[in-house]
């Protein structure tokens, strides 16, 4: 199994850890829910450094992309800003889900999930057009320091970052010596992601620890982005559904001249599915994947679920039939039982607050 | 992992306290709070509720999944602990306080048919 630079202070520190898409990574260092407090009320860490940094680089970079992507790279005026878009099939299937910073005309940084790299990697070279050249990053690890008290505890344990990242803002990043530092997650929090050379890895996470930003596993990294609303690859979105169909239509940009892969086929489809959030009325079990929902307009399927720490009850994305009401009630089959659940509109909760109205 | 002595176990990881009056109380093992993870939700079977030897009655689940708890026996649920469920982080922090049920098992039945703490950990290494 691959190992991350941070592999021995997981081990250190009594991590439970597991594979995640070939990775032996962290799932708790003893407590989830721990864990998930403390990015929502303080600070916690991640290791990412199993997800990868593609570099764009040429004088075509950004028309390239801007043909590879669903969104629009053009949108990227400002260097170091960040944009969130779908790697898409010619059918209109999600590949993979990415970010991308603008750092120069001719440099672009894309980060892709762990278990679709070598996919992205191979279609994106497919796709290459000459005066473009694609970098695979496995020097460089990734930690993402999320929470209300992320940034203060980052600039304290990583001083040098600080002048780089003071006024950056929310979905930009910026180089400081040899750290890309950027405010950017996957938590619904504030915070950092830092891409630095693997061998830098290991002291900035001890900083960071010394500081009293909690190391976070899987588990806990799982949880909040559900109570983020948002998307897991592979779980929530893979190559038989559209964006439209993930609740990522807000990311694709159909007007206009811009040809991308794909878009023929989302213009020609109208999507059947769509990607909604529910909230379990009581307190009879817990939301899973793959549970069975009865919606006033048909069925659908959870593709996540699990119990939200912050709202005290189980929450879930689920895929219904197009035309779901938020408000509206619904049933989930649920260990042989149907419950009542409401469609809400995702995030569930943002910057430690509770979205969901009472009920 | 603390799997005391004076308890007996299952292969499916509950653990059994033989009462004076003959019933018996069942919970589930450290090992079964370390592996599921944190507790989230517990339901508990209804009281007077009569079980088939290794009938699930218990559902426990934890951040990562559902598990089930079986009888150990054949018999009748006599109590149940609404405070676990009221409370199921509890289960993780001391499994064998937390309780689950209470069982009067239907026949007299012979306690060398369950697992000592030896024979427990035993298996699961």
């Amino acid at each position: 199994m691959h190992q991350t630079p941070l592999h021995p202070a997981h081990r250190a520190a009594g991590a439970k850890l597991v594979d995640f898409a070939g990775w032996d990574m962290p799932l708790h260092y003893g407590s989830q829910l721990e864990e998930h407090h403390a990015v929502r009320r303080d600070a916690g860490m991640f290791d990412t450094s199993h997800m990868l940094a593609i570099d764009v680089e040429g004088a075509g970079a950004r028309e390239f992309l801007r043909g590879a992507l669903a969104n629009d790279v053009a949108r990227l005026k400002t260097p170091g800003k960040a944009l969130y878009s779908c790697l898409l099939n010619e059918a209109g299937g999600v590949l993979d889900d990415l970010i991308v910073y603008f750092l120069r005309d001719d440099l672009f940084r894309v980060i892709v999930n762990a278990g679709t790299a070598s996919k992205d990697l191979r279609w994106l070279e497919g796709l290459r057009a000459s005066g473009v050249t694609l970098r695979s990053r496995r020097d460089l690890a990734m930690i993402a320091v999320q929470g209300p008290k992320a940034r203060d505890k980052a600039w304290r344990a990583l001083p040098e970052l600080k002048a780089a990242s003071a006024a950056l803002g929310a979905f930009f990043g910026a180089q400081a010596g040899d750290t890309f530092i950027a405010r950017t997650g996957y938590t619904g929090e504030d915070g950092f992601e830092l891409l630095l050379p693997a061998a830098r890895a290991p002291d900035a996470w001890e900083r960071l620890a010394a500081a009293g930003v909690r190391p976070c596993g899987l588990g806990a990294r799982d949880t909040l982005r559900l109570e983020a609303g948002m998307n897991l690859y592979g779980q929530d979105m893979d190559e038989s559904v559209t964006p439209f169909e993930a609740g990522l239509g807000w990311t694709v940009v159909l007007d206009g001249a811009r040809d991308f892969v794909g878009k023929a086929a989302l213009q020609s489809r109208k999507p059947a599915r769509e990607l909604t959030g529910l909230v379990l009325a009581g307190r009879g079990g817990v939301l899973r994947a793959h549970q069975r929902v009865h919606a006033a307009n048909g069925a659908g399927e959870i593709t996540s679920g699990g119990f939200s720490p912050t709202l005290e009850r189980s929450i879930a994305l689920a895929r219904l039939p197009a035309g779901a009401v938020p408000g509206a009630d619904v049933q989930v089959e649920v260990r042989g039982k149907r419950l009542e659940a409401r469609i809400v509109k995702p995030p569930f909760v943002r910057h430690g607050k509770p979205l969901v109205p009472d009920f | 992992m603390n799997h005391p002595e004076d308890l007996k176990y299952t292969k499916s990881h509950e653990w059994i306290r033989i009462e004076k009056d003959g019933t018996l109380t069942i919970g589930i093992t450290d090992h079964a709070q370390e592996a599921l993870g944190d507790l989230v939700f517990i339901e508990l079977p209804e009281v007077g509720r009569k079980l088939a030897a290794e009938e699930a009655c218990v559902v426990v689940e934890s951040v990562k999944a559902a598990s089930d708890v079986y009888a150990p026996v054949a018999g009748e649920v006599v109590a149940v602990n609404s405070a676990a469920a009221e409370a199921p982080a509890e289960l993780n922090k001391d499994p064998y306080a937390a309780w689950l049920m209470r069982i009067k098992p239907a026949v007299k039945f012979d306690p060398a048919t369950l697992l000592d703490a030896a024979a427990y950990e035993k298996g699961l290494a």
